[in-house]
């Protein structure tokens, strides 16, 4: 019963462990600017290329290249630009908070910024978003109040999920951002469904999701594929490669056989493979594909080619599986120095407004911690009402849950 | 014999399996050069090279039925879902696949396989990292259930598991992987080091299948529970002014219930305790078959304490797991009515 060769499975490895030198000299990617602007109703035959090379505008000389550069007007750069910073400052903040006990569980996005900010923008605020629990961008760009986030986050006696739910699994109705979960890949089909019925009715909204590509595994993802396509549904479908999921690199995914991108092709729909940490190609894609969904050019697989900075979650301790520094030497740079970056070569920024930024976004996130603390963290001060706890379970609440309420005494 | 923690234990009786038997091979999501997220398979890769302890693409579907696919050309399979609130992809290969396999082909096939599984709560983990689905599986026909509460058992009961010819499924009450849990979080929490269960033979050995285990004697009142409720109800057994006796079934299915009923007929008087939510619970089935088997000799409507019906919490983990409370309340109520 050994294995004869003592080699016979190809189990997949990655390039390297702790304790090597990183370097990602392997990584085929093209110069901005190369890759063309196909028609947004381009037959999906004939865009296999877009799936397996990267579009990309920036470049890393700060220049913007090419026929995807969206030509986004200052304002709205630095819009994205002081977002992302948002999106930066909130994570490391929460995660302190976190780690001195204010909190169960963080995740961060830090390095994926791009990725859920300038989707946000490329989306229209009426577009339903079935995010992951890596895209808080997607609720600060669409302008949900931090207080409210951290409130949740807290599970304190604002949180508008009543304390039901782990840090980060956010629901906000208002923001069409639906409810997160923590079984990974279930939403993917759900956002199908969603965009079925917008078709249905007859109505200009369209609906996207993410997975990691660790979730392109699960059946989940294959459900939202083939029903995605078969209805031609208005949906983006996104693959956020950040390279690791927990401690499996994207290898154990199927990612060395293919791009996550071409998955697309088997199924007849566009897939386009985008660099994840260039704000613009991020925004110029997705413009592209939720202008074709509206468009009744149905459905778009979009794989954004990044790296996840920062540990998997507060649990995890990525020193263990991957070298500490390999984010260092990932050949697309960090989104938000990408943008101010380019900012700054157009004139339209520059080291001191930056600086004064972040001055103001870290004062007010610390301002806003302060508020929600007041009301409560998950081991001091109030909480929703313990009996809440009983609720929503049905609209109605059964004579079972009524008599458990009554046991307990609340 | 050595000092072993439930991490420890169960990383052992892979370790011990791997080395005895060419045909075991062990994999999962994070399982490899990792160790697990629990660190339950910590070294083994190394030890034992990736060909026989490997990770997986994140598709719980597929881990079972790899297994199953290795399991029925003659390999040992050991998965690891790596929570059991995330076993629900699989649920269709365990229902319809590996618990029916050698029933629908008449005998010609079956998958020794081994399916480990952290569960239940107790660790601020809401309601994807908390659950107790054993209910939910104990249903089905054709798969044993196994759910041990201290280290000796695991790893003896792992073995078994891995050895055994039909579908196991091995649920690992998370909150016990380092030292047992008494049902109050702000007591200081203990390790294994000082529990005689600590004390873990370093070779093989086995717990049997199947076999349930008085961990405590007593003449009022028996409780019947498993997992991490064992502590808890054997802390609530002391509180009490009464003799509480304490049976760990270790194994649900298949059920001990002479074990059971032998206790609970000389008593007269039982609980049965677990974490999981109550209606429909594994709890159901135990109260069922001890009406059955002692209905003449009981002296009390025989008592349950569960979790809530309602999805895990995670504000509310300590209003919603049952502590020692909610045990010396049901012990108050089936000795004094
Ligand atoms: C169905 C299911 N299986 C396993 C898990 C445990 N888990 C949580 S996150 C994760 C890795 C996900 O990786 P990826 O999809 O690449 O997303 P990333 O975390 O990199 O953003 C795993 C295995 C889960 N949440 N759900």
């Amino acid at each position: 019963m050994v294995p004869k060769s003592g080699k016979n499975l190809n189990i997949p490895s990655p390039r390297h462990r702790p304790g090597e030198e990183p370097e990602f000299d392997n990584l085929d990617i093209p110069n901005a600017g190369t890759v063309s602007r196909p028609d947004i109703m381009t037959d999906p035959k004939q865009m296999f290329d877009y799936a397996n090379t990267v579009i990309r505008v920036l470049d890393m000389k700060n220049n913007a290249l090419g026929e995807w550069d969206p030509k986004l007007s200052p304002d709205d750069m630095r819009k994205g630009l002081y977002d992302m910073l948002t999106t930066r400052i909130y994570d490391d903040r929460m995660q302190n908070m976190q780690r001195v006990g204010k909190m169960s569980f963080y995740m961060k996005s830090t390095g994926e910024e791009a990725v859920s900010v300038a989707q946000a923008m490329a989306l229209d605020k009426k577009d339903m978003l079935f995010p992951s629990y890596r895209q808080q961008g997607l609720l600060i760009s669409r302008g949900r109040d931090l207080l409210d986030m951290m409130n949740h986050c807290l599970s304190n006696s604002k949180d508008n999920c009543k304390g039901r739910q782990l840090p980060i699994m956010y629901t906000w109705r208002d923001g069409n951002l639906f409810s997160i979960s923590g079984n990974l890949g279930t939403q993917f089909c759900q956002a199908v469904g969603w965009a079925v019925a917008s078709a249905y009715k007859g109505e200009d909204a369209i609906a996207a999701t993410w997975v990691g590509e660790g979730t392109t595994a699960t059946s989940d993802f294959h459900h939202g594929m083939t029903f995605a396509a078969v209805y031609n549904a208005p949906v983006l479908l996104n693959v956020v490669n950040n390279q690791w999921a927990i401690s499996s690199f994207q290898g154990f995914a199927g990612g060395e056989k293919a791009t996550f991108a071409s998955r697309a092709m088997g199924y007849g729909m566009p897939g386009l493979r985008v660099d994840g940490n260039d704000f613009l190609a991020v925004y110029a894609v997705t413009k592209w594909a939720a202008d074709r969904a509206r468009n009744g050019g149905g459905p778009t697989l979009i794989e954004h080619f990044t790296y996840r900075a920062s540990a998997h979650s507060t649990s995890d301790d990525p020193s263990k599986y991957r070298p500490e520094d390999e984010y260092e030497v990932w050949p697309l740079g960090d989104p938000i120095e990408r943008l101010k970056n380019y900012l700054i070569e157009i004139g339209e920024w520059s080291e001191e407004r930056h600086k004064a930024a972040m001055e103001e976004i870290n004062a007010m996130v610390i301002k806003k911690y302060k508020e929600a603390e007041s009301f409560g963290t998950l081991n001091s001060g109030s909480r929703p009402e313990i009996s809440s706890m009983f609720d929503d379970v049905f609209k109605e609440q059964p004579d079972n849950l009524r008599r458990q309420r009554q046991q307990l005494g609340v | 014999m050595a000092k072993m923690n439930m991490v420890q234990a169960i990383n052992s009786a892979q370790d011990v399996m791997l080395e005895r038997d060419d045909s075991v091979v062990i994999f999962g999501e994070d399982v490899g050069y990792f160790g697990g997220v629990f660190n339950c398979t910590e070294g083994l890769q190394k030890k034992y090279g990736e060909q026989r302890v490997f990770d997986t693409p994140i598709a719980e579907g597929g881990i079972i039925a790899l297994a199953i696919g290795m399991g029925v050309n003659e390999m040992r399979p050991v998965a690891e879902i790596q929570f059991s609130d995330y076993i629900y992809p699989a649920f269709d290969q365990i229902v319809s696949e590996a618990s029916r396999l050698r029933y629908r082909s008449g005998g010609e096939y079956w998958a020794p396989i081994t399916i480990r599984t952290p569960c239940g709560g107790g660790i601020r983990g809401g309601q994807t990292h908390s659950q107790s689905p054993e209910g939910i599986f104990t249903h089905v026909s054709g798969v044993k259930s196994i759910m041990p509460s201290n280290p000796y058992d695991a790893k003896g009961l792992l073995i078994s598991a891995i050895e055994d010819d039909d579908p196991t499924l091995f649920f690992e009450p998370k909150r016990l992987y380092n030292g047992p849990f008494f049902g109050d979080p702000k007591q200081a929490s203990q390790g294994w080091d000082k529990h005689e269960k600590g004390e873990v033979p370093e070779g093989y050995y086995t717990v049997p299948i199947g076999k349930a285990n008085t961990v405590r004697m007593g003449h009022d009142l028996t409780i019947i529970t498993y997992g991490t409720m064992v502590h808890v109800s054997l802390a609530a057994a002391e509180l009490s002014d009464y003799d509480v006796e304490v049976i760990d079934l270790r194994t649900l299915i298949p059920l001990d219930i002479d074990h059971i009923a032998e206790s609970v007929c000389r008593t007269g008087r039982c609980i049965v305790v677990h974490e999981a939510t109550k209606t429909g619970g594994f709890g159901a089935e135990i109260l069922s078959q001890i009406q059955e088997e002692c209905f003449w000799k009981l002296e009390a409507p025989i008592g349950r304490v569960a979790g809530w019906d309602i999805p895990y919490p995670h504000a509310f983990e300590w209003e919603y797991f049952p502590g020692q409370g909610r045990v010396l309340d049901a012990i108050k109520k089936v000795m004094e009515g």
